[in-house]
């Protein structure tokens, strides 16, 4: 048998490469020269292994287009006055439309021709007489509110990638899945709970007028004006730790909104030593808040982010340079997390958490331990029994099954795979089925042999009788591998990229790597009787 | 060393005897995939959606002082369960309002004096939930026509039927043993039933390739000689890599810890599974379809 130098060659190349893609992962500092193009990461572990938090987060995106009715109907209020048109009631029904109510068919007109102009996408149904006003009803179309819809996922997983990146946490992972949820992975996060919290608030940051014609004591929903709105401002003391709500009637219309915000920092205040943020207005917010607390002032300003008062000052007098201050009772992690939200950005409709994963560290360092413990002793069982039964061409599907293993951690180190508990068990499990192709040429050699076969055409026969069967196997092994790979999620997929990348490797080490050892050795040896 | 050789069992003769067995544990296997249907067995909540937290005490703790701290927190419906070794309790909720965070914090108002930690948990939405159950019967019916169209092409159609007939045995092999002894039927049973799926191929395919070889070398011997000569003669294959695959298994069963160990038992029992029903299963499926040329002209006759 000729011309094995090449698959020498080539097999001697893979290991080089599987020790150079592995270096980082075992050895704990690089040496100073392990520079350039030299790989520099860790085979990544999966959650189930290092610990963390796996989030599968839905986008309300109804309630996006929901928000993008509201803000037209604010809009078409605004233009109207301007107009001196005069209407009875602007404002979203159900969750496509916004109903406009005028006093004459003349001002409906008006209204139909600056809806046309400003809003082309959106249909206009004709108007109605309803008890002696004109109703007129518009919707917004189903492709337009896909498209917001699409738009507000987007912008979520922007808004979340940004919150994370400030959180700090390493190598997270951030990606769409499906048409509305957003897959979150924070490897190795010890406080879990704090960062779903600060992933998961919309931020909707809004500065509203406090009605103090109405008191706020007695008020309900239904017995406070139309245009306003009932909250409650949350108060934990500081050393109880009890919450206290107070109800606060404030205007409905927000004066102004989070997205004028240049900046968020948290500042601790010097007299009595209590975090607050302190916030930054763009030009536009800047002129806004100067204008509003110069007409407002002695009244009360309520800073509300998510439906919840933070906190409602008296305005003073009024205040220009376009900073402000949102003062509570929270803690300096709660204010540097508000900071966070604020500075990143409000979500385009709220989230809600579908599924959480959370492993804490010591159980993945636990299944890191166990699972290579389990992984090593099967390896070793496999290789005690294939060293009983076939003697030294045992030892050489041994050596195949190492090279296995070696070049499997390499390629998964190299392709940036992730190594899972799952992953690990596909590893011993390919240990079972790589000593299989061996065992299927073993026995063919054995079957040749007993006809009589010298050692070498013994060995040749076996492994082309062996080859198809093989194949064989290993593409219908492959095909499962290749469906869990594609419909897996977290684990399973984990599970899937060993399989599949094993029985490959597996394909070149039973067919090359222990063929190029046994024709080496017979060449060179001249053996008469093979230790099988 | 060598175990066998020359064999000469008459494996097709105990067809009959296989068929019974393995139609018993068929109807058990078919059964359990109503009950997972119905979700009536005991379903993980990755298909049933809800909690499961694993927490860890300082000090020993019993279901019981769990229960009833969860009980006066008001969270009622909770399945719990010890863990063996460090005073360690796995609760459950199924389809639950409350959040794994909300069990926390009644777990730490109301033992106060015995500090925990939570080593993992896990919330499933049930949206996600069926996602998951049609991901996963997708998968199932994917894997299974793409492995029929591959054996068709390489063998005959009667072989690849004979593949899946066996490979859906081992499944429903699997799920029956699940389901009899209430384990948890949850994603990562999914994960190895299918891997056993590909493992059972594989040793199916080894025995019906041995088999094509020899019907075309022996054209005149009846298919049950043919058949019962080529199942002899794999036999020492299959069993060695039957052998060293479980035992690979068998070590994740016994030590790859808490986690692993649902997982690391539905592939001892598959690898069982599968080894016998490549031999007395997909075998005499194709014996029986293919027709006997002696048997038919001895009727003619």
């Amino acid at each position: 048998m000729k011309g094995y130098t090449w698959r020498i060659s080539l097999i001697l190349l893979f290991i080089i490469a599987s020790f150079v893609y592995l270096t980082p992962t075992l050895v704990d500092t690089l040496p100073s020269w392990w520079s350039g193009l030299l790989p520099k990461d860790k085979i990544h572990l999966g959650l189930d292994l290092q610990g963390g938090t796996h989030l599968v987060m839905g986008v309300e995106t109804e309630k996006a287009v929901e928000g993008s009715l509201d803000l037209v109907a604010t809009d078409l209020e605004d233009s109207l006055t301007q107009q001196n048109l005069r209407y009875k009631s602007i404002a979203r029904v159900g969750n496509d439309k916004v109903q406009l109510v005028l006093y004459d068919r003349g001002s409906a007109d008006a209204a139909q021709a600056l809806i046309k102009k400003k809003y082309p996408d959106m249909q206009i149904q004709p108007a109605t007489d309803e008890a002696g006003f004109i109703a007129m009803q518009v919707r917004i179309n189903e492709k337009e509110a896909q498209v917001r819809k699409d738009r507000a996922v987007a912008q979520a997983l922007e808004t979340i990638r940004n919150r994370i990146d400030q959180f700090g946490v390493s190598e997270p992972v951030i990606q769409r899945e499906g048409l509305t949820n957003i897959v979150v992975q924070l490897p190795g996060i010890k406080d879990p709970k704090r960062a779903i919290d600060l992933i998961g608030k919309t931020a909707r940051l809004e500065f509203k007028l406090v009605d103090e014609t109405v008191n706020a004591a007695t008020a309900t929903a239904s017995s406070i004006p139309m245009d306003d709105e009932l909250l409650y401002e949350k108060r934990a003391d500081a050393t109880t730790g009890a919450v206290s709500e107070t109800p606060i009637v404030v205007k409905k219309k927000a004066i102004i909104t989070g997205d004028l915000l240049t900046d968020a920092q948290i500042r601790i205040d010097s007299q009595y030593n209590q975090p607050y943020v302190a916030i930054d207005f763009n030009s536009t917010g800047a002129r806004l808040f100067d204008q509003v607390t110069a007409a407002n002032v002695g009244k009360r300003f309520a800073i509300v982010l998510d439906n919840n008062v933070y906190s409602a000052p008296v305005i003073r007098e009024r205040i220009s340079g376009g900073s402000a201050q949102i003062s509570g009772s929270f803690t300096e992690k709660e204010a540097a997390d508000l900071a966070i939200v604020l500075r990143a950005g409000s979500l385009p409709a709220p989230v809600k958490i579908l599924q959480n994963v959370t492993v804490g560290p010591s159980l993945g360092k636990d299944s890191i331990h166990k699972g290579l413990m389990a992984g090593l002793i099967g390896v070793l069982l496999v290789v005690g029994f294939m060293a009983v039964y076939y003697k030294l061409c045992g030892m050489v599907a041994n050596f195949g099954m190492v090279l296995n293993i070696l070049f499997l951690m390499g390629a998964l180190s190299a392709l940036g795979a992730t190594l899972t508990l799952p992953g690990i068990a596909a590893i011993v499990l390919l240990v079972g089925m790589s000593v299989d192709s061996n065992v299927l040429i073993f026995e063919r050699i054995r079957e040749e042999l007993r006809l009589g076969k010298t050692p070498h055409a013994a060995l040749d026969a076996g492994y082309d009788k062996a080859f198809l069967t093989i194949m064989d196997s290993h593409v219908t092994a492959l095909i499962t591998a290749a469906v869990l790979f594609q419909f897996g999620t977290g684990p399973v997929k984990g599970f899937a990229v060993s399989l599949s990348l094993g029985i490959i490797i597996n394909l070149f080490t039973s067919l090359v790597s222990t063929k190029v050892i046994f024709d080496a050795y017979l060449e060179r040896a001249h053996v008469k009787r093979l230790s099988i | 060393m060598e175990l066998l050789r020359n064999t000469n069992i008459d494996f097709m003769g105990l067809r009959k005897i296989s068929f019974i067995i393995s139609g018993i544990v068929a109807i058990v296997g078919i059964l359990g995939v109503i009950a997972i249907g119905r979700g009536t067995t005991n379903m993980g909540i990755d298909f049933s959606g809800g909690i499961a937290m694993q927490v860890k005490f300082t000090q020993p703790v019993t279901t019981q002082i769990v229960r009833d701290a969860l009980g006066k927190g008001g969270i009622h419906e909770v399945e719990l369960q010890e863990i063996t070794g460090g005073n360690q309790i796995l609760v459950k909720m199924h389809k639950s309002e409350k959040t794994a965070q909300s069990v926390e914090e009644v777990l730490k108002q109301q033992i106060p004096g015995n500090p925990f930690t939570v080593e993992s948990s896990t919330e499933i939405g049930p949206s996600i939930g069926e996602k998951l159950k049609k991901d996963t019967l997708i998968a199932v019916a994917l894997s299974m026509l793409g492995i029929i169209l591959y054996i068709a092409w390489r063998f005959d159609f009667k072989f690849g039927v004979g593949a899946v007939v066996a490979t859906m045995h081992d499944v429903l092999a699997m799920i029956a043993v699940f389901y009899v002894l209430h384990k948890e039927v949850n994603i990562l049973l999914i994960t190895a039933v299918l891997t056993i799926a590909g493992y059972s191929l594989t040793d199916t395919v080894v025995v019906f390739d041995r088999i094509r070889e020899n019907m075309h070398k022996s054209l005149k011997d009846p298919m049950f000689v043919v058949f019962n000569r080529s199942i002899n003669e794999t036999l020492s294959r299959t069993i060695i890599t039957s052998v060293t695959t479980f035992l690979a298994a068998i070590s994740l069963y016994l030590f790859g810890g808490e986690v692993i160990n649902d997982f690391a038992f539905a592939l001892v029992v598959g690898v069982v599974v599968a080894t016998y029903s490549s031999i007395f299963v997909a075998s005499p499926i194709v014996a029986l379809w293919e027709k006997n040329p002696e048997a038919t002209e001895a009727k003619a006759a």
